[in-house]
């Protein structure tokens, strides 16, 4: 079991965490953030392994990855 | 559960570069290798004048604000009086192979036992992108002209890593990119290759990390990626350009 938080306020939309998730899990909501950005969004996080390539990946380091020891 | 993946703390909340900029990216990879190795306490970085200016409020650890590309001339004197600091230079491609070239070519020459990481994004970020020494042949900046840069008006892109590969007194030269997770686990590598043969070798070392400029590249940041794979990386090989004997 791996969890995901995505700070929504940091995320700027970049998309690069999206390019990177091997089982596409990851989208740019269709809601805004307070500064009108469509921040990065998990769908089916049951299927997330904490592979950890998107926190990698973001340059704002927006993502945080937890898993289950 | 456990953490596989957190904020590193030498890194503040939000910073000011736009979207997919490579510098962030390059600031966490060095808050990582700086973390990992009990290296924040004693990091000294010369910032250079360019986007990397927005560095100050967002990184822990210590920066000097050095005039446009004389990073290289002030790390020299910071690394003579603090022998025991990791001393390393933040610099654009257009501050430390433009500009500062001068400071950048003789620092290696004399072999000063620091290291200069030179951000390679192929423009002058900052300024609204004009046109770099290293920007790309038919690339289009605001100073290039509608046609892009044309090799038999302004020559063609500086490969500042092959020169200075070239310079005796260097000890350890290589070009990274950071645009894939493979590439910034590479990256991050070289950079802390270049930080230890630093403090335990006393070399002057060089990394130019290629990196994204979504902005002045007009391209949505999720494409500079691909952007970088099919038009940066041709001109710009990555590689260990020298290493110390047999490493
Ligand atoms: C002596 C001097 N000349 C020119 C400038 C204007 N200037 C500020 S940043 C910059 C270029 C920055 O480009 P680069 O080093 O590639 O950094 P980037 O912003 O692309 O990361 C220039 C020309 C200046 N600040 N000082
Ligand atoms: S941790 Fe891996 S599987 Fe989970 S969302 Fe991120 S990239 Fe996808
Ligand atoms: S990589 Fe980071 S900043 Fe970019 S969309 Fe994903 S979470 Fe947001
Ligand atoms: S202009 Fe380019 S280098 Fe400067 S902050 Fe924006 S994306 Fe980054
Ligand atoms: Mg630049």
């Amino acid at each position: 079991m791996a969890k995901i938080l995505i700070d929504t306020e940091i995320c700027k939309s970049c998309g690069l965490c999206v390019n990177v998730c091997p089982l596409k899990l990851l989208r740019l909501s269709e809601t805004r953030n307070s500064k009108g950005g469509r921040s990065a969004e998990q769908t089916d996080a049951g299927k997330c392994t904490g592979c950890a390539l998107c926190a990698a990946m973001c340059p704002d380091s927006a993502i945080q990855v937890y898993k289950e020891a | 559960m456990k953490a596989v993946y957190e904020r590193n703390p030498l890194l503040m909340g939000s910073n000011k570069f736009c979207p997919g900029c490579g510098h962030p990216l390059l600031n966490k990879i060095i808050a990582d290798v700086l973390a990992e190795n009990n290296w924040a306490g004693d990091a000294i970085t010369a910032l250079c004048i360019g986007c990397a200016l927005n560095m100050t409020p967002y990184v822990d650890w210590d920066l000097v604000q050095c005039p446009h590309g004389r990073a290289a001339a002030v790390a020299t004197g910071i690394k003579h009086v603090q022998k025991s600091k990791l001393v390393f230079t933040y610099q654009g491609d257009g501050d430390a192979a433009g500009i500062g070239l001068t400071e950048t070519f003789h620092a290696a020459s004399r072999g000063e036992p620091f290291t200069q990481i030179m951000v390679n994004n192929q423009i002058y970020g900052m300024t609204g992108g004009q046109s770099s020494c290293t920007t790309l042949i038919g690339q289009k900046t605001t100073t290039s002209g509608p046609s892009g840069r044309d090799p038999a008006h302004t020559g063609y892109p500086t490969k500042l890593a092959e020169v200075i590969a070239m310079v005796d007194a260097a000890g350890y030269v290589a070009r990274v990119s950071i645009h894939t997770p493979k590439h910034i686990r590479q990256a991050k590598k070289a950079i802390e290759k270049a930080f230890r043969l630093q403090m335990e070798e006393n070399k002057y070392t060089f990394v130019e990390v290629l990196a994204m400029c979504p902005t002045n590249f007009h391209v949505e940041p999720w494409d500079a990626p691909a952007y970088t794979e099919e038009k940066v990386l041709p001109v710009f090989p990555l590689g260990e350009f020298k290493t110390p004997e047999g490493r």
